[in-house]
């Protein structure tokens, strides 16, 4: 589903990733563990096509990350550090909105569901702006999923989220039904959710 | 009503994992690729709920408006008969100050608020987001330019002719937001993007901004040779209209 071979990223003379090999196979999950630095962040970004590596390639669900972006980003979910929510915008106007960007059908009743998992209806009429860090972090997995991604890509997906939000997240990276790799420095409990765990040094894959 | 089928979690085997439903398959593949008026209703329609509900662009541009028509009244010891040939480089030096505040704000307030990657990840036709920005910008500067109208005749007491008037200021208007949504797009990446959005828009806006400034000596009756200057408004609205659209892409994509 994801194979990236060379994969290398500069800064100006910082390497952020050096040759860089990657495979992951439809359905798995996999957990990128590393330090400050390791190149986790950019090696996400440039999965999720918002950055593009100085040399290397990428495929993910048969396209080319590189030459064709824009089909790719239909295939893609990104959660990333940033929310990407606009504060102004209430919770269910942000999912309607991206909704819509997507062209998506039985958008209303994908909403209702979507927040009624995520345990968010309640909040649905209430702008971003008022909800906890933990609550956004919920409407941004949510918006990710919105479109039901084939391949989910999280940046530190645990950041901010209480015990509850964590089990909610837990239950989407072990659901199996889409390709999913996401970053942590919770080592533990990274590989308790993940099928395979991989670790990232100086913009390395450790063996 | 039939209930549609669409079931995006399967709980009995796992709250959170989504479910293929043939129904919901069959109505993604009809609507697999959206709309680009869709895209562009949306956006546009986020851009103005935003403003809207922040209401940060379009006060802080009406305040500055005013202070910068105060300030040309007390600077300018301007008679009755002078007033029609000044007019216009008064009126157009204020929407243009005031538009380059506008334009700065269409992507830093995305950038600022970390919006901006969101839209980016969407497979969103690159031209709806041009459009919607533009469109955006265009209504926020009208609505600032048509207050600043009202208290240029409180303050200067001059009489012009509105619907000329109306339509020199849009054509001119729609062309320095053309250019300068792209270029606000370009600076928008920079540290000193105040600084740099200025420095990039101005020289290749001097077309319009001239045409513009001449066309409305028309509407105040200073002049009868202002529809060639029009005329030239125009044709830069619909050139860099369609430049700007085609290489948008390029641009935020680089």
């Amino acid at each position: 589903m994801i194979s990236a071979r060379g994969l290398t990223k500069t800064f100006g003379r910082v390497p952020a990733l050096r040759a860089l090999d990657l495979d992951v196979t439809a359905g798995e999950t996999v957990a990128l563990l590393g330090g400050n630095g390791a190149g986790k962040t950019t090696l996400l970004r440039i999965l999720a096509t918002l950055d593009k590596p100085t040399a290397g390639q990428v495929r993910i669900a048969g396209l080319d990350a590189l030459r064709q972006p824009q089909q790719l980003r239909a295939q893609l979910g990104l959660v990333a550090h940033q929310t990407y929510l606009h504060p102004e915008l209430t919770v269910s106007e942000e999912l309607r909105f991206y909704g819509r960007l997507y062209g998506l059908a039985a958008l209303d009743r994908r909403i209702a569901a979507l927040l009624d998992q995520f345990g968010l209806a309640a909040r649905a009429p209430l702008r971003v702006a008022t909800l906890s860090r933990g609550q956004q972090q919920r409407v941004a997995i949510a918006r990710a999923l919105l479109h039901q991604p084939a391949v989910l890509l999280l940046d530190e997906p645990d950041t901010g989220l209480d015990a509850e939000g964590l089990a909610v997240l837990e239950r989407v990276l072990r659901a199996g039904d889409r390709t999913v790799v996401f970053s942590s420095h919770n080592r533990a409990w990274a590989t308790s959710v993940a099928g395979r765990v991989l670790s990232l040094a100086g913009g390395r894959l450790e063996a | 009503m039939a209930e549609a089928p669409f079931v995006i979690l399967n709980e009995a085997k796992n709250p959170y994992r989504a479910v293929t439903d043939s129904s919901l398959d069959a109505q993604n593949d009809k609507e697999a690729q959206p709309r680009f008026l869709t895209q562009l209703g949306a956006l546009l329609w986020k851009d103005l709920a935003t403003e809207w509900r922040r209401r940060e662009v379009v006060l802080s541009l009406v305040v500055f408006s005013l202070l910068v028509l105060l300030v040309f009244d007390f600077a300018f010891d301007l008679r009755q008969a002078e007033l029609p040939a000044a007019a216009p480089g008064i009126l157009w030096v204020t929407f243009i100050f005031a538009g380059v505040l506008s334009l700065t704000r269409a992507f830093a307030g995305e950038k600022d608020r970390g919006t901006w990657e969101g839209l980016l990840l969407a497979p969103v036709d690159r031209g709806a987001i041009y459009l919607a920005k533009l469109l955006a910008s265009l209504l926020f500067m009208l609505a600032v330019e048509a207050v600043t109208l009202a208290v240029f005749g409180a303050f200067f007491d001059v009489p012009f002719d509105v619907p000329r008037l109306a339509v020199v200021v849009l054509a001119g208007t729609l062309g320095f937001a053309t250019v300068g949504t792209l270029f606000a797009a370009m600076s928008a990446n920079t540290r000193a993007r105040e600084i740099f959005l200025p420095v990039l828009l101005f020289p290749v806006a001097v077309p319009v901004i001239i045409g513009s400034v001449k066309a409305t000596a028309l509407a105040f009756g200073a002049t009868q040779d202002g529809y060639p200057w029009l005329g030239l408004v125009v044709a830069f609205d619909a050139i860099f209209l369609a430049v700007s659209f085609a290489v948008f892409e390029f641009v935020i994509e680089e």
